[in-house]
């Protein structure tokens, strides 16, 4: 078998401190994906820091009006918070359209930022991804990739990232604060997380070694209605198809690339007076089929012009 | 042998006289299996520590291994033996049957340098833990020479052939007929592989005690792996004791035994350990059965009043080269609506995927996706309503054979199925009711499920104490066996459920088939009916012929048996105190059923409707279920609440069909896309809103003694198609490709302009 240490550090500059001095270490947080893809051989952490018992996991207001969220807030109490219902509903929206109950009680705000594609050939040991084995090829590129990126995809990866709740942070313009190995601590957007795959599609996000993410923060909730929509196989516990995010004028979509994407684009269009079918439109144009995947341009621009009209008039989903 | 008239005579299931046959008793087992204490087969604690085993499965379609290096895996840590095809221990050759009266062959494991499907077994490590298993699996090097391999079902239509011993059925003159019809419908519907998914995969816990091996399994028939292990280790069937107690799903992929049984046996005995072996939820999808996928070509020939002149149902299905499995997906059609001119067959093609087989309703779950859409489209362009359709073409006598029907309520389930559920209320033009961004739509088909009774046997025993025990060879793969088997003796031998105890899943009792193809409730039922009729006759005779008995000397036409007692009028004694009296040792008596000499004098099935409700997402093609309502005619109901769970479940399954359930081969490697509960969608909670089903009321005296039929299965047959139909009805978007996922609706609707 593959052994690997555990602790449970209840300081958070240790627990950093520890992932950073071990070669192979990883965070635990939930572990509802991380053990999953340990079980399957595909992550194999030499070391576990289980991150549950530090004290991340409180809310509160910040002095400019916005929330910060401790990022071991679970994805069941942060889409419960009535502060979160009231002032950020996309954020409560996308992250009950995620997962199932079950998981979401286990998930938290951080860990669900780091999950890992779904895509089914990085769940199978027995195809080639650069994902899972750089350099072995990606067998989504020209195999059923009816799931994978139409939007900033390589020849490496075309593999999506599967949060609902990165997509409404992004929207929301929302960034967080890390604590790097040295304790010094540090600010980025969520949208500078996740990285386009390029030819390294097993590096992820831009944290460094060791780096932990201590807490979400939520700018002041712009004008506008907050819509999430998300499309998928079945009505609960299925990945997205496609999701779109609008935060008044902010737009964001889902499972459509290997990050959250902002649909600057189509941003851009709304500000320049386009209606909602020609804003989303915008981003559209950039969108590319990789053979079973291109009914999601379609989706997304059908979408995101239903969210966008919805947000506008404050009409239920 | 028994005529159907036998069958006729009240008997104490049918006189009912406690009210426990029908009732919604709840299930024998349930406390065990919610509380975790009912073992399954990997769970049961063999008599000294286990070893654990690991499969490490082929990464190629077809081929042959040319070299494979088992030595890191060896000096891996814990690890007691690895085992390729090079150095496994003799088993017999695949196919070959010592004993002529084994009902399986043998099916050794490991068996050559071949390579016939994408997660064949190729190596068996067992170790210390599962977990050093696995890692020594992993560090085994197979190499391999792959040859060409046909995975492209849809692509290899060409490659079809008639199936070995098998010809079309053509009455009367299809092809003139059809040729004239004034209304022709000629469609072509597809339905995908399908992956049995059940909740606990295949699993052996084995030992050795001497030269007899125990081995605790999930398997749904007890003597056909007792007989498979027994043949592949060439041993007499004596020498093996199979036992699955307790099954977590099993829906026809479980009639059969795999590598996990062998393996598990031949392990056990080399270490003279006991081994436990359990398939991975991946080595589930990859390498056990699947139903196969179908292309069905349905043309449909009718007068404009609806009147079926001419029809045909040709089906065009897969399975392993090695094999000859056929999905019979036309076979339900021949007994179903009326026609003169009539075609049916199959086509076969050879595939070098695993072995397609057996699964929940094998046949109708995946064929009448296709007529029940057809009839759908053949009633939109005559006009008709589709349930009007349908009861036009409602024939007198079995369409093909001409037999009389045993009993048949095709009608009366479509005509209280439409009442109930609303039917006026559906707008026959499609696309026409709103609700917000949804388009809403009702659809219907029938179903039809043939019944069957199979020779099986059954033990039953009473003790001083007055607890009666059956015992037989039958399994329970979750359906509600033991809890139907605890009423038919509760109520035969007129006594309460505590004071009964059912064993199953065990060789070493009498026989029984198993479960499978909605025999078992009739086919273990009967048996176990008749086991009691015979304890009856025996506690009548012991007490007659006891002159300590208040019933002695009586005449035994006249005993009764009721709360607990045994009577002559107004003498009687508690059963207890009799066989404790009389008989201090108990009394065990066998009883046996087989189908009536007459039986297939008769076209005998079950039937039902089904009546869907669907929403249909305009902006993104999303279905979604809104109302779901089943009626079925399915002979006499034992539990009300088991029975309807089985409709109720095949139903379910039925959504899963139309909107979501399919695998989907990987044409460059030969493996499926989905290989765990995350990729294969089977609906969950939210997906299933307001569904129901109601039974009428019915006995059918020609199926068996007590009038019952099988209810397993019949809840998928056609439920698929009303869903499809309800999406029509909603959108006017018509899709023939199963299942019919946000991508497919989509560009139907956009192809409308919506």
């Amino acid at each position: 078998m593959r052994p690997f240490t555990y602790e449970r550090p209840t300081d958070v500059a240790a627990a950093v401190k520890a992932v950073a001095a071990t070669p192979g270490a990883k965070f635990l947080a939930g572990g509802t994906n991380l053990l999953d893809l340990m079980k399957l051989d595909i992550e194999q952490p030499t070391h576990l820091v289980d991150v549950n018992r530090l004290p991340l996991a409180g809310m509160e207001d910040t002095s400019d009006g916005g929330l910060r969220i401790g990022s071991m807030v679970t994805n069941s109490h942060l889409a419960a918070d009535a502060r979160v219902r009231s002032r950020y509903s996309v954020l409560t929206q996308a992250i009950v359209s995620g997962g199932s109950g079950q998981l979401r009680n286990k998930a938290t705000a951080g860990g669900n930022l780091l999950q890992r594609t779904r895509c089914a050939y990085f769940y199978d040991p027995s195809k080639p991804c650069n994902k899972r084995l750089p350099g072995s090829g990606c067998s989504a590129l020209d195999g059923l990739n009816r799931n994978s990126a139409i939007f900033g995809a390589s020849e490496a990866c075309i593999a999506t990232h599967p949060s609902d709740m990165a997509v409404a942070l992004t929207a929301l313009g929302a960034s967080l604060e890390t604590m790097t190995a040295d304790g010094a601590t540090r600010t980025l957007a969520v949208a500078d997380l996740h990285r386009l795959p390029g030819d390294t599609p097993h590096i992820e996000t831009t944290l460094a070694a060791g780096e932990l993410i201590t807490a979400v923060v939520l700018p002041p909730a712009p004008a506008g209605g907050q819509v999430y929509r998300k499309a998928r196989d079945r009505a609960s516990y299925a990945g997205g198809l496609a999701s779109v995010a609008v935060v008044g004028s902010q737009v964001a979509f889902g499972a459509v690339a290997h990050k959250p994407w902002r649909a600057e684009k189509t941003e851009a269009a709304l500000a320049s007076g386009a209606g909602a079918v020609e804003a989303a439109h915008a981003e559209l144009a950039g969108a590319q089929d990789n053979g079973k995947n291109g009914f999601k341009i379609a989706l997304v621009a059908r979408m995101t012009a239903d969210a966008l009209a919805q947000a506008r008039e404050g009409r239920g989903a | 042998m028994s005529s159907v008239k036998d069958w006729a005579a009240p008997n104490p299931v049918t006189e009912n006289r406690s009210g426990i046959i029908g009732k919604g008793v709840e299930r024998y087992e349930g406390k065990l299996k919610v509380t975790g204490t009912a073992a399954y087969a990997y769970e049961v604690e063999p008599p000294s520590a286990p070893a654990y085993g690991y499969l490490l499965a082929a990464t190629i379609a077809k081929g042959r291994i040319t070299a494979i290096d088992i030595s890191a895996a060896e000096a891996s840590p814990g690890v007691k033996l690895v085992w390729t095809h090079l150095n496994v221990p003799k088993q017999a050759r695949r196919g070959e049957r010592i004993n002529p009266r084994s009902q399986r062959p043998a099916n050794p494991a490991l068996a050559g340098d071949r390579v016939e499907f994408f997660g064949q077994p190729v190596a068996f490590v067992a170790a210390d833990t599962w977990e050093n298993a696995r890692a020594a699996a992993n560090l085994i090097r197979v190499s391999y020479a792959a040859e060409p391999a046909v995975l492209d079902f849809r692509a290899s239509l060409d490659l079809a052939e008639m199936p070995d011993g098998e010809e079309d059925v053509l009455i009367g003159d299809f092809e003139g007929a059809y040729a004239r019809a004034p209304a022709q419908i000629d469609e072509t519907y597809f339905s995908p592989l399908q992956n049995h998914v059940q909740m606990e995969p295949c699993a052996t816990t084995a030992w050795w005690e001497g030269d007899k091996v125990t081995v605790h399994t999930s398997i749904q028939m007890v003597k056909g792996g007792q007989h498979a292990l027994a043949e592949t280790l060439a041993i007499p069937s004596e020498k093996v004791h199979l036992l699955t107690r307790y099954i977590g799903g099993g829906f026809g992929g479980k009639g059969q035994a795999y590598d996990d049984l062998t393996l598990a046996a031949l392990g056990a005995r080399a270490l003279g350990q006991p081994v436990k072996l359990t398939y991975t939820r991946q080595q589930m999808f990859q390498a056990t059965i699947h139903r196969p996928a179908v292309s069905m070509r349905v043309r449909l020939g009718a007068e404009p009043d609806g009147r079926l002149n001419a029809f045909a149902v040709e089906a065009v299905t897969h399975c392993a080269r090695s094999a000859s499995f056929v999905e019979h997906a036309a076979n339900f059609s021949r007994n179903l609506y009326a026609a003169p001119n009539r075609l049916t067959g199959h086509r076969l093609v050879k595939m070098d995927i695993p072995h397609a087989g057996p699964m929940r309703a094998p046949g109708e779950a995946s064929g009448m996706l296709s007529l029940e859409c057809a009839m759908d489209e053949l009633a939109e362009k005559l006009g008709i309503d589709p349930i009007e359709l349908r009861l036009r073409n409602e024939p007198d006598v079995d369409p093909e054979t001409g037999k009389p029907f045993s009993i048949r309520q095709l009608t009366e389930c479509l005509n209280t199925g439409a009442q109930r559920f609303g039917w006026s209320r559906r707008n026959p033009k499609p696309g026409q009711v709103r609700d917000g961004r949804w388009l809403v739509g009702m659809g219907m088909a029938a179903a039809i499920r043939g019944n069957f009774l199979l020779p099986a046997k059954a033990g039953v025993r009473i003790d001083g104490t007055g607890v009666i025990t059956l015992r037989q060879g039958m399994t329970d793969i979750g359906t509600g066996t033991y809890t139907i088997l605890a009423q038919i003796t509760a109520e035969t031998m007129g006594v309460t459920m505590d004071e009964v105890k059912v064993e199953l899943g065990d060789s070493e009792f009498p026989p029984a088939p198993g479960s499978g193809g909605q025999f078992g409730a009739a086919t273990a039922g009967s048996a176990a009916f008749e086991a009691n009729m015979n304890l009856r006759r025996a506690l009548a005779e012991l007490a007659i012929g006891d002159p300590n008995s208040p019933l002695y000397g009586g005449d035994p036409t006249y005993v009764t048996f009721g709360n607990g007692n045994i009577a002559i009028e107004n003498r009687s004694e508690s059963l207890a105190t009799l066989v404790s009296r009389a008989a201090p040792d108990g009394v065990y008596v066998e009883g046996a059923i087989s189908p009536a000499a007459d039986a297939r004098d008769y076209s005998q099935h079950t039937y039902g409707g089904h009546f869907a409700e669907v929403g249909v997402d305009t902006v993104t093609g999303e279905v979604r279920m809104r109302r779901m309502f089943g009626v079925f005619a399915a002979g006499r109901i034992l539990n009300a609440k088991t029975a309807k769970s089985q409709v109720t479940g095949g139903m379910i399954w039925g959504v899963g069909t139309a909107l979501t359930e399919g695998n989907v081969v990987d044409n460059r490697y030969g493996s499926f896309i989905n290989q765990d509960m995350a990729g294969y969608l089977v609906p969950s909670h939210a997906d299933i809103v307001d569904l129901d089903a109601i039974f009428l009321e019915e006995a059918d005296d020609k199926a068996n003694p007590m009038g019952i039929k099988g209810v397993g299965e019949l809840g998928i047959c056609g439920a698929g198609a009303a869903v499809a139909n309800a999406i029509y009805n909603a959108c006017g978007v018509r899709l023939r490709d199963f299942p019919m996922t946000p991508d497919k609706v989509l560009e139907g609707l956009m192809a409308k302009g919506l």
